[in-house]
């Protein structure tokens, strides 16, 4: 009954003004008596921390690169984890062909992953796509060593991370890579910008230049203005954009998300990708995206891992595990896909090839489109921007009458967007004889549909009524 | 006598022939303690010391008016004429509190970190929490004699399980996907204990540190027995010379101290 007495409004008003008063005249004397513990804290830890810097530890170490040149920041080998007493022991009986269901009910021991093995390019968003149990999160796990795998290797830029000591490893998860978690995974004590902030104090930076980094992050999620907020009054989209920004803020190379936009409602959660993709363009990180959500993976993933009991069944764009799935459990996941959303043009174009420049000269646009059997081509100005088409017919009239090319480029002819359904391209693919072009916001030239892709959209959306 | 028994005079015997030196640190140390603390609060004149009691309340509650009627209970306690004992008693309390929790909070810690050690933790726990606290009066009077220091030290062990036990409760309660931040980040072992699992844990560990706070308060009293002084004197005399008034003054004193100490502590749990 007190307490509700002294609840009352202007009571508790009354209160916290002579307590912010009060509190204004001590904090500063607290603050000096912190000082010391603080000192002696930081310079514990820094003598806790006798790892090598990442420099030293990369010494000797290059990052592998593929044959078409791109650095492959993670690779997977063997990658194999059990759950269990006796992991080793589980390993011969999978190689012997027992299934995860058999190991379970013989050993008790549950199969986390078996034998994977892939690469994540260097700037490229990989998803990690199953349903629940198939081990995305182990896998995800593995690759910053959370969990300890059984057998195999991560490497990191080329360094194989299972070897690495304790130490070397918390000096590699301090600068190279970082995680935003489902449930956001913000401490509760801390205010946003402290939050965000945590990755470089525990790498003992200081604190004036840690909060501007920080600040930096904040501003790059758009969430100014909230530093002082307590996680606790935030939304979850808000939330997750704080996770994102801590994620950010030691400017790591590589970003695990772990469902990371799975807790939030539809709305949230699309402006959240549109968010990912807009910084990802600015930064060009290596994310490793694990989702359950095909939408999703389709939308934000460049290249799509699917996994089923433990194993990788199929790596591949969104476009070739649409089209060609590689077992059942993989259609079957592409089944029921909302395919209005999924059958874009933006999944199906293909890189143009047949391009002229129209500033180019007709007899040289002629030579290359004959050379090259192309019937029509596309012309694009200097900076890429679409002009219209070129049809062979008109540019031997235009080389016979001398004319300049920009007179025969043809720029009333249907274009379609990133973002259009198939079912409008193939109207626009039954009315012409070329691919349709497909354009960003800025008119840029960003692909082509071509009309094979027509029977594609019939073999994936096959049993589809929209 | 059984056999328990004898091993248990055995054991005290043992300590108190080969562990002399240790008991005469222990106890010249906590003499020191006691009596510095006490001579500043019974050096302290009422009023400043209610000016204080205010000030600190309002710090750790943000209560304005909470506080005003902290420093009026303790003017209540003055008022009736038992500022004296109040002063011994809330010595104690503190002293016997800090050392407690400074003992089973790492305690907590340590149970909550190794899986090995917490049941044995576990045990020695249930045990000082069960047995009467009546018995540790004995040993305590065998090592130190009459006075301030055997009823601090009895009370020690009486009031401590609750800061251990509660430690290692809120460390276990962490949910994993902080532990996980923690380590996805580089923490090391330390930072990650200091910067993610105790602030987390801290509701609940002052949750603990509240009762280890209540049971001193009790058990201070009950040390009177042994010549602990203060506002337990006051009851035992009261008691010995059945006076009604005495006993119910010196009870409402310890209740206002009680009351007082438990709302400050509850805030700070309550405290985002
Ligand atoms: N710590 C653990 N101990 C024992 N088994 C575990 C542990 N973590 C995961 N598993 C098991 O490993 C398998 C893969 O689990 P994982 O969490 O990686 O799946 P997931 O694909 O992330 O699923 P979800 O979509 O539900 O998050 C499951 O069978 C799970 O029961
Ligand atoms: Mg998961």
């Amino acid at each position: 009954m007190l307490s509700e007495i002294l609840n009352k409004k202007p009571l508790k008003a009354a209160d916290d003004k002579v307590y912010e008063w009060l509190r204004a005249q001590i904090d500063p004397v607290i603050l000096d008596i912190k000082k010391p513990f603080k000192y002696a804290f930081t310079y514990i830890n820094r003598k806790m921390d006798r790892s090598l810097s990442v420099e030293q530890i990369y010494e000797n170490v290059d990052c592998p690169v593929d044959d078409e040149g791109n650095r492959l920041t993670i690779q997977v080998r063997n990658l194999s984890k059990i759950f269990g007493k006796f992991p080793e022991t589980a390993i011969p009986l999978l190689e012997k062909g027992m299934t995860k269901d058999e190991i379970l009910k013989t050993t008790g021991m549950t199969v986390g992953l078996y034998g994977v093995d892939f690469d994540v390019r260097e700037g490229e968003i990989f998803v990690l796509m199953g349903l629940s149990g198939s081990g995305k999160s182990t896998l995800e796990r593995c690759l910053n060593r959370l969990h300890e795998p059984t057998t195999g290797e991560v490497n990191i830029e080329g360094l194989n991370l299972t070897k690495l000591s304790n130490q070397n490893l918390r000096a590699i998860r301090r600068k190279k890579m970082s995680m935003v978690f489902q449930n956001f995974g913000l401490l509760p004590h801390r205010n946003v910008l402290n939050n965000v902030a945590y990755g470089l104090e525990v790498q003992g930076i200081p604190e004036s230049e840690r909060l501007e980094a920080a600040q930096k992050a904040i501003d790059m999620v758009g969430l100014s203005g909230y530093e002082k907020s307590k996680p606790s009054s935030l939304s979850g989209g808000m939330k997750q954009r704080v996770g994102l920004a801590r994620g950010l803020a030691n400017d790591p190379g590589i970003l695990f998300m772990d469902e990371a936009f799975s807790a939030l409602d539809p709305l949230i959660r699309s402006d959240m990708q549109d968010e990912l993709l807009k910084i990802q363009a600015k930064l060009s990180k290596t994310i490793v995206f694990v989702t359950h959500d095909l939408d999703e993976a389709l939308k934000i993933g460049d290249r799509i891992a699917l996994m089923n009991d433990g194993k990788v069944v199929q790596i591949g764009t969104a476009e070739d595990i649409l089209q060609r799935p590689a077992d059942d459990y993989v259609s079957r996941f592409v089944e029921d896909v909302d395919r209005s959303k999924v059958l874009t043009a933006g999944v199906f174009m293909k890189r143009p090839r047949e391009l002229v420049k129209s500033n180019q000269g007709p007899r040289t646009v002629l030579k290359l489109m004959e050379g090259s059997n192309w019937n029509v081509a596309f012309a694009v100005d200097k900076a890429g921007k679409f002009q219209g088409i070129v049809e062979t017919d008109d540019a031997l009239r235009a080389v016979r009458d001398n004319l300049p090319l920009a007179s025969i480029i043809d720029g009333d002819v249907p274009t379609v967007g990133i973002d259009t359904p198939m079912s409008e391209v193939i109207q626009h693919l039954v009315t012409t004889h070329y691919s349709i072009p497909v354009l960003d916001d800025e008119n840029y030239l960003v692909g082509v549909v071509r009309p094979s892709s027509a029977v594609d959209v019939m073999n994936v959306g096959g049993n589809n009524n929209e | 006598m059984s056999e328990v028994g004898v091993w248990a005079e055995r054991g005290v015997d043992f300590v108190s022939d080969n562990l002399d030196w240790f008991l005469t640190g222990l106890d010249n140390l906590l003499d020191w303690a006691l009596s510095g603390l006490g001579g500043f609060l019974s050096g302290l004149p009422p009023a400043l010391f209610i000016m204080m009691a205010f000030v600190v309340s309002l710090l750790i509650t943000k209560r304005a008016m909470l506080s005003v009627l902290v420093g009026f209970a303790f003017y209540i306690i003055y008022w009736m004429g038992y500022w004296p004992s109040a002063m011994i008693t809330l010595n104690m309390t503190l002293i016997a509190t800090l050392l407690a929790v400074l003992i089973g909070i790492p305690l907590g810690i340590a149970a909550a970190k190794s899986d090995r050690i917490n049941p044995y933790i576990k045990v020695v726990l249930d045990f000082m929490q069960t047995m009467p606290a009546f018995v540790y009066l004995i040993p305590a009077v065998v090592f130190f004699g009459l006075g301030l220091v055997p009823g601090v030290i009895a009370t020690v062990i009486f009031a401590l399980p609750p800061a251990a036990r509660f430690t290692n409760l809120g460390i276990r309660q962490v949910a994993e996907e902080m532990d996980e931040v923690a380590e996805s980040f580089g923490s090391n072992a330390s930072q990650k204990l200091t910067m993610v699992q105790l602030p987390i844990a801290m509701p609940t560990i002052m949750g603990g540190v509240n009762q280890t706070i209540m049971l001193s308060l009790s058990m201070v009293v009950i040390a009177a027995l042994i010549g602990g002084g203060g506002l337990g004197e006051d009851i035992v005399r009261s008691l010995s010379r059945v006076d009604v008034g005495m006993g119910v003054e010196a009870g409402l004193a310890i209740v206002l101290i009680a009351m007082i100490l438990d709302r400050l502590t509850q805030s700070a749990k309550s405290e985002d």
